[in-house]
């Protein structure tokens, strides 16, 4: 047995992008191993999980866990890797608030099962068939596991010790976490954000503001935005002011608005409030001097709405985690 | 009635599982293979802004977002009625690429060619790249990761981020390439034109010069005569980016060329209770049952099915090795063109050729002078209101299909991913390889799983596109069981 501190790498509900994002470490990634011993990743080594279930309870240094919560089994999983684990860290934006996945929690479980079997361009279901937890063939019964309801972050069934934010991670940012863990530098408070800033997106936006005012929104199809000014203040709803920095804004540098997947600056409770108030101060109404309190907020209320889907927008990473993930529900 | 169970040890992710049922010999009597997970991306996209989609579905899976992004793209040009610029099209075609190459030398050197490399009968622990490593030199090793890390650069440079990328807008790509952009992209891609050389080199020397490697290659085992689907140019060759449809048959005569909009017209998926994952077939010939030859629906997508619907490639090099493959594996010429090969495990070579083409053709792009141009995107000017965009995937043809309101906002949704086109071929494989390999109650050995695991292997299926699991290797357990259900013998690795 080795020395070296444990460190184990588990997926859940996820799309295999955080390890891949771990992979891309490139050349740091044998760094990585030279400082500790990878006991369980299921995607990159062998070790089983009863294996991991023999492992005295606190004998795994580090876990980064990523993937949202789906299944029984994923909410097991998430115990027993708790349990194993000095540290817990829910890592990328599926563990931390939800991730795309969580879309999924604006629907029911009959909803997806319908249009996914029922109703497709290339079905041929005449029968009606869609898939059971049991089903009789002729040689037996076959089993598959239930369909759930719900989708929730990590956080909501275990205590997490850090959240390392991003879809996925920005490998940097993971080797800055990794290198301070190596260093043995007292760590941030337990709960805290890692891997990533404390302010926003357009701190590390090269974009010019000016601290425009706009007179309506665009999506991104109708523009080709300058590639120098603040995409909000030229009417694409950017989520950068509303989003954690660390990521170094590659999305704006590639003229694309920022989609929010780092989740809330540091202090922020809620990714969507903020966007909308920021979203509602940048608006000009300056000539609608004079109107009664009531008629101007029908006008900002007029000009949210022509941004389609403001759920799955404000909250396109976050709908486990966030206080209209628990309305959904 | 005895049974064997294969399944993932890592079942809480829901990979993949495989059912097995012995008759009272101790023989197969018949094989289920299932897929016991979904995320439900057609029911959750629908609501959403059209345009988002490349960036949404993008995180179907972490292995190759490039696909689903290039898709999705392509998808919005026909909903919003645009086409993209000739430099758009070009610089889309340079970033697909990099990421072909990243995503077949991962399958190669890390997935798949491990069984060949290292042996499909050297100790399960030494069936990795590690094993790799040490067989063919630690200078093996570090190509391999940087030729991953350069190809990831190429792909932050060109689609924003490393891993899901954000360019892909409706008529275009949303930055341009600087020349000195060009210059670097272009010193990769002959840097790739190399590795890709020295790949197929490598794999001539230690499999092609093995004989016992060869006659496992063309063994009955792994041989099934099926449709072959790929996507082809005008001039039908073989085409990651764009191009029409193509099937031949199992005697490599064309069955059917058509436009990514009419796949439905082609193109049914069945459903089957005991399984999440659909089965897709040829609608003109009906599904006839997990059975091979010209009277089943059942097709293939993969990197063979691409070579055997191509007449040929349209890089030389890539060409020269095409003309080898065949006449290795012994094709006659057909109408003009060669038969196809229906030995599946040559899937692995094909792969390896597709990695030469892909690295040629970056190599051509990025000489390209248009690839600078700053005309990289068209402004809709409507909505069309529907839109098909298919790509072939390093998996095989993907199709992302949209139908959206008046304010392009998505009413419909339908995927046909590249590991989706193959599960009834899967099963198939999986079942021969079963048949094979158990017989009258004998005690299943390790090999068994690993020639089995072979089986699915050389699909390289990606179950985290297929059904939104996870992607990459499939770790496995065999419980054997008899008819009622007691288990009798317990095998287990996961790798």
């Amino acid at each position: 047995m080795s020395s070296k501190p444990k460190l184990s790498v588990y997926w859940a509900s996820s799309c295999g992008g955080c390890e891949i994002a771990l992979v891309n470490l490139h050349e740091n990634f044998l760094r990585l191993a030279e400082h500790f011993e990878l006991v369980f990743c299921p995607c990159l080594m062998d070790t089983k999980i009863a294996e991991v279930e023999a492992m005295p309870d606190g004998s795994i240094t580090l876990t980064l866990f990523n993937g949202a919560i789906r299944t029984e089994e994923n909410d097991e999983m998430a115990r027993l890797l708790r349990r194993k684990s000095k540290l817990l860290v829910a890592y990328g934006a599926c563990s931390y608030q939800g991730g795309i996945p969580a879309l999924s929690n604006f629907s029911s479980r009959e909803e997806h099962l319908r249009t996914i079997y029922g109703e497709n361009a290339s079905l041929d279901n005449l029968a009606k068939l869609s898939p059971q937890h049991q089903t009789e063939v002729s040689e037996g019964t076959l089993e598959l596991p239930a369909f759930y309801e719900y989708v929730k972050t990590l956080a909501q069934c275990v205590k997490v010790d850090y959240f390392m934010p991003g879809c996925p991670p920005e490998p940097h940012q993971i080797w800055h976490v990794i290198e301070a863990i190596i260093s043995g530098q007292p760590l941030p408070p337990p709960g805290s954000v890692i891997g990533a800033g404390r302010s926003s997106v357009c701190d590390e936006c090269a974009r010019e503001r000016a601290i425009k005012v706009l007179p309506r929104f665009y999506r991104t199809f109708e523009v080709a935005p300058n590639p120098d000014k603040c995409l909000l203040e030229q009417g694409i709803v950017c989520m950068g002011i509303a989003t954690r920095d660390g990521c170094g804004a590659p999305c704006p540098t590639a003229n694309m608005p920022c989609t929010g997947c780092y989740g809330p600056p540091e202090g922020v409770r809620d990714q969507g409030a903020k966007i909308v108030s920021a979203l509602g101060s940048i608006l000009d109404l300056g000539e609608y001097k004079g109107m009664t309190p009531e008629d101007l907020n029908q006008k900002v209320e007029e000009l949210l709405n022509s941004i389609p889907d403001p759920a799955g927008t404000y909250y396109r990473y976050g709908a486990a985690g966030s206080i209209l993930g628990g309305r959904a529900q | 009635m005895k049974r064997v169970t294969i399944n993932p040890i890592t079942r809480l992710e829901g990979h993949g599982k495989i059912d097995i049922f012995l008759d009272e010999e101790g023989n197969v009597a018949n094989t289920y293979f299932q897929v016991p997970e979904l995320r439900g991306f057609e029911q959750f996209c629908v609501g959403r802004p059209a345009e988002d989609m490349p960036v949404i579905t993008s995180r179907i899976c972490g292995v190759c977002p490039e696909a689903h992004h290039m898709a999705s793209s392509k998808a919005l040009d026909r909903l919003f009625g645009v086409e993209p610029t000739a430099a758009a099209k070009k610089i889309r075609e340079l970033f697909y690429m990099a990421f072909f190459v990243t995503d077949h030398t991962t399958h190669f050197y890390a997935l798949g060619g491990p069984d060949f490399i290292v042996g499909p009968d050297a100790a399960p622990g030494e069936r990795n790249l590690l094993g790799v490593v040490k067989k063919a030199g630690l200078d093996v090793g570090k190509q391999v990761i940087a030729c991953r890390a350069r190809n990831h650069h190429v792909i932050e440079i060109l689609g924003g981020r490393g891993i899901h990328p954000v360019a892909g807008v409706p008529g275009g790509w949303s930055r341009h390439v600087s020349a000195a952009e060009r210059a670097e992209i272009e010193t990769i891609a002959t840097q790739n034109v190399e590795f890709a050389l020295f790949t197929l080199k490598l794999f001539d020397q230690i499999v092609l010069s093995n004989p016992a490697y060869l006659d496992l290659i063309m063994s009955d085992v792994y041989h099934h005569q099926t449709y072959s689907m790929g996507t082809v140019d005008e001039q039908n060759r073989l085409n990651f980016y764009d191009g029409k449809i193509r099937i031949v048959d199992p005697k490599g005569r064309e069955f059917v060329k058509y436009e990514t909009a009419d796949y439905a017209q082609h193109i049914a998926e069945r459903v089957e209770p005991w399984t999440y994952l659909k089965f897709p077939y040829l609608k003109k010939i009906g599904w006839k049952g997990f059975v091979d030859g010209v009277e089943s629906g059942v097709y293939t997508a993969t990197p063979l099915s691409r070579l055997n619907a191509a007449d040929r490639l349209a890089t030389p090099l890539a060409q020269e090795h095409f003309e080898r493959f065949y006449q290795t594996l012994g094709a006659k010429t057909v109408e003009g063109r060669h038969e196809p090969v229906h030995y599946r495990l040559a899937t692995h070579w094909a792969r390896l050729i597709e990695l030469l083409y892909a690295a040629e053709r970056m190599q051509e792009l990025a000489r390209d002078p248009e690839i600078t141009s700053p005309d990289i995107r068209q402004i809709p000017q409507n909505i069309a209101g529907e839109g098909v965009g298919s790509v072939e995937a390093p998996r095989g043809t993907l199709i992302h299909h949209y139908v959206s309101d008046e304010k392009a906002v998505l009413t419909k949704v339908n995927l046909v991913v590249g590991t989706t086109n193959n599960h009834a071929a899967i099963s198939m494989s999986i079942r021969k390889a079963a048949e094979k390999f158990i017989r009258g109650f004998e005690v299943v050995e390790e090999g068994f799983l690993n020639r089995v695991e072979m089986a699915f292997r050389l699909y390289d299926p990606c179950l985290s596109c297929a059904t939104h699991t996870l992607p990459g290797e499939m770790p496995l357990i065999v419980n054997i069981r008899n008819h009622q259900g007691e288990s009798l013998q317990s095998l287990r690795r996961d790798r």
